[in-house]
């Protein structure tokens, strides 16, 4: 009896003592990738799991994060956004992973949202934004407005341009955007009539909405680039584009075709990046502008570093799927590959992977030095980037022309420019 | 076998699967064998089921294949979704007493039509009036001008792709692109209590349960019959005169209803409602449910509806990059091989099994 009590202690001693060892020999850390790789946004967002296999593979291959190698948890969010939720759901609470990179669309963050806020869970997010959220779970390495659209109108302000037309799909980051830059433009004593597009009011009289809008999937730009070149005629005027998507192909062919050129009236449009030119035709878009955080364009040794890894890495990687031809680099991919830096800085200084020491540690203000330059964190969850203006080549690069140093990435805009 | 065994069987089977579904499983989450994850999902599932019994119900049952069953799901899910976004409160982003999509359109006082969806009696009509008195007008249309087959298909597609542009505005006021998300509260209940989730699934199950019993019921009267004398051979119902174009409506309402629960109980479960629901792929991807269960039959919608969304979320972690390679050479597999869908699967192998016996019997007499 009493041997085999104790044989039965012992046993239950080792069974603990293995599950003890187990868990200290658990060498990988679970981290999530939750982008489309089906759908509409597939196209898009593809390139953004790629970098990402590349950041673990990169990071692994130096020894990990905390000792621990890096286990991609890859699920596919289908350009669906109820499904977003549910893998969001899975990842947290089946997979329990620790970080998460992912999203593009507005639409898929703000379904994954409430997930992550009831899980505590953390979640990267890299793609430019229309702000107006400050999220304790999302870790916004994206673009906010300020660090893109109002830019642009600074460097369009010192090119001479008095006129601004603003053109967008109907959405919330186009519609966010315009209105924040409605107010800047009136703040820089820029006049009401001389910004085109038109105006929504309230029964107040208040401006709700600012700018042209065409839905999702428009074709037809006839009757918009009529407009805009009667707004241009006296040569003193420009584009501010919100267009997403395929819709670019149809307005910048119209606006060709109309005798419109980047020198009569340049057009900067905030969703084409190199990586968009694999899909667009870049030749009817030369010379129009881009405003970003990173062009591949950018000579510095880290980024070209960076761009040969990343090459060398598609030339040798097996991942199902990988297009390997003719890839490029751009924005959000650098934001993604900077914030999985950023969270391993992070976890490092906070000496573990529990989200809410991650949080605290990430707050305090780490650095990165990215292929873009230095990125910074803030306590608003947002990052202190360098922005960059290029003009478009035929070759679908980028030429800047313009660089404004660290500008502070801020998420509440509305009713600050007065 | 007779007739009655095969009904005996079929109920049977009913009242197992309805046993599984409606007290297994609760009680299985109750006990935390089943986390809140898949509760939730299965939800979703039974959801897209009640889609897919209303797609049949035109499709299998009257011969109209509609491509557009989804804007009827769709709006019943954003009648509700009013309802859920009032109980917001002040929680939301801006902290403001209305939905924050309003306030960053520049709204600082509620529209006229959002103010009654604070009632949970009012936004439960709306589910089934909007969808229902839209789907009347659009039948009443169509089939007193007798447009029929692949007309009637393209209207109905038409139809939802309108909608979804329509409701993609922003000045709909209707959350725009974004749509309803970030829901807290339902009659009072937080809406990520494991309980709240356990009740919002019993109530998708049962809900299931009565419209599979509705739709039975319905198929074996006298109008089920006509619906049914419709789908084989309209002129000879229209000249035996019956007022095909009545049935027709009657039948397009019912299924518009049915569609709009299933969107009204989608919407708290997955927490979140937007036009991208009502765009044309999604009608279809309804109907490929229907398809693969098996159309023609009630149990087929929902055995259709169910698995190729369990595999749906299986395959779209398992393998990203496949996924919809499978769901296209499943989808062919069935249209060549199993044109009964999933639900034949039996009555064939049983077919099978006679041959195979019948065999060695035909074979017997060449036999010296």
């Amino acid at each position: 009896m009493s041997t085999s009590l104790r044989s039965l202690l012992t046993a239950g001693a080792l069974a603990a003592s293995a599950l003890a060892s187990g868990v200290s020999a658990a060498e990988t850390v679970k981290v999530g990738v939750l982008h489309s790789l089906s759908g509409t946004m597939a196209i898009s967002e593809t390139s953004l799991r790629d970098i990402l296999l590349f950041t673990f593979d990169e990071i692994n291959a130096k020894g990990g994060v905390l000792g621990k190698k890096i286990e991609p948890v890859v699920v596919d969010g289908a350009s669906n956004w109820p499904l977003f939720a549910e893998k969001a759901k899975q990842l947290l609470e089946q997979d329990k992973v620790a970080v998460t990179f992912g999203c593009w669309t507005s639409v898929s963050r703000k379904s994954v949202l409430p997930v992550f806020e009831k899980n505590n869970g953390l979640l990267f997010y890299p793609v430019q934004y229309e702000g107006e959220e400050e999220s304790q779970n999302v870790a916004y390495t994206a673009e906010a407005v300020n660090q893109q659209a109002t830019p642009a109108v600074d460097y369009y302000l010192a090119e001479g341009k008095k006129k601004f037309y603003l053109l967008g799909s109907d959405y919330v980051y186009p519609q966010t955007t315009n209105l924040v830059l409605l107010e800047y433009l009136l703040s820089k004593g820029v006049k009401l009539e001389n910004i085109g597009g038109g105006f929504r009011k309230d029964g107040s009289g208040k401006i709700i909405s600012a700018g042209k809008y065409t839905p999702f999937g428009h074709t037809d730009y006839q009757q918009i680039v009529a407009e805009i070149k009667q707004f241009a005629a006296s040569g003193d005027a420009c584009v501010i584009s919100t267009l997403n998507g395929d819709t670019n192909v149809p307005f910048f062919k119209e606006y060709a075709a109309s005798g419109l050129t980047a020198e009569t009236c340049p057009v900067v449009s905030f969703s084409i990046s190199e990586d968009e030119f694999r899909g667009l035709p870049a030749k009817q878009l030369v010379g129009q502008l881009g405003c970003w955080t990173y062009f591949q364009s950018i000579d510095t040794p880290a980024n070209k570093k960076f761009v040969a890894d990343f090459q060398a890495w598609l030339k040798k990687s097996n991942v199902p799927g990988l297009v390997k031809e003719g890839r490029v680099t751009c924005s959000p991919m650098v934001l993604s590959y900077v914030g999985v830096y950023l969270w391993k800085a992070a976890v490092e200084k906070a000496g573990s992977f529990d989200v809410d020491k991650v949080r605290a540690a990430y707050k305090s203000g780490l650095s990165f030095d990215g292929p873009g330059g230095k990125v910074t964190t803030q306590k608003n969850m947002h990052v202190t980037k360098n922005v960059y203006i290029g003009e478009t080549k035929a070759d679908g690069q980028f030429k800047i022309v313009k660089s404004f140093n660290n500008v502070y990435g801020e998420p509440w805009l509305k009713g600050k420019f007065k | 076998m007779s007739a009655a065994t095969v009904r005996r069987i079929e109920w049977i089977a009913v009242a197992v699967i309805a046993f599984a579904l409606i007290v297994l499983v609760p009680l299985l989450h109750a006990n935390g064998a089943i986390s809140n994850f898949w509760i939730s999902v299965f939800g979703k599932w039974l959801c897209y089921a009640l889609l897919a019994i209303s797609v049949d119900l035109l499709w299998g049952y009257t011969g109209l294949l509609s491509l557009g069953q989804a804007l009827f799901f769709t709006l019943g899910g954003y009648m509700h979704g009013m309802y859920l976004m009032r109980m917001i409160g002040e929680l939301g982003q801006y902290k403001k007493p209305i939905p924050d999509f309003l306030v960053f359109l520049g709204w600082e006082r509620l529209p006229a039509f959002w103010e009654p969806f604070a009632s949970f009696p009012f936004a439960l009509t709306m589910v089934f009036v909007v969808p229902g008195v839209i789907a009347y007008l659009f039948g009443f249309l169509a089939f007193r001008s007798r447009i029929k087959g692949v007309y009637f298909s393209i209207l109905t597609q038409a139809l939802t792709y309108a909608a979804s542009i329509m409701f993609f505005r922003n000045n709909l006021l209707l959350g725009g692109n974004n749509g309803f998300t970030d829901f807290k509260f339902i009659l009072g209940y937080k809406l990520n209590e494991p309980g709240t989730i356990r009740g919002l699934y019993l109530a998708t199950a049962v809900t299931l349960l009565l419209v599979f019993l509705f739709c039975r019921w319905l198929s074996k009267t006298k109008f089920g019959l006509v619906q049914q004398a419709i789908r084989d051979g309209e002129n000879r119902v229209l000249f035996s005169g019956y007022a095909t174009a009545h049935f027709k409506l009657f039948i397009f309402v019912v299924a518009a209803l049915i569609a709009a629960v299933g969107g009204a109980l989608y919407t708290p479960q997955v927490g979140i409602i937007n036009p991208g629901e009502m765009q044309a792929d999604k009608s279809l991807e309804a109907v490929v449910w229907v398809a693969v269960g098996g159309r023609g039959t009630l149990l087929g919608p929902i055995v259709g509806a169910i698995s190729i969304n369990a595999l749906k979320s299986w395959a779209t972690t398992a393998y990203p990059d496949l996924w919809l390679i499978i769901l296209g050479g499943l989808f062919i597999l069935v249209v060549l091989f199993l044109p009964g869908g999933i639900v034949s699967i039996p009555a064939r192998l049983k077919a099978l099994a006679q041959k195979l016996r019948a065999k060695p019997e035909a074979a017997a007499p060449a036999k010296p």
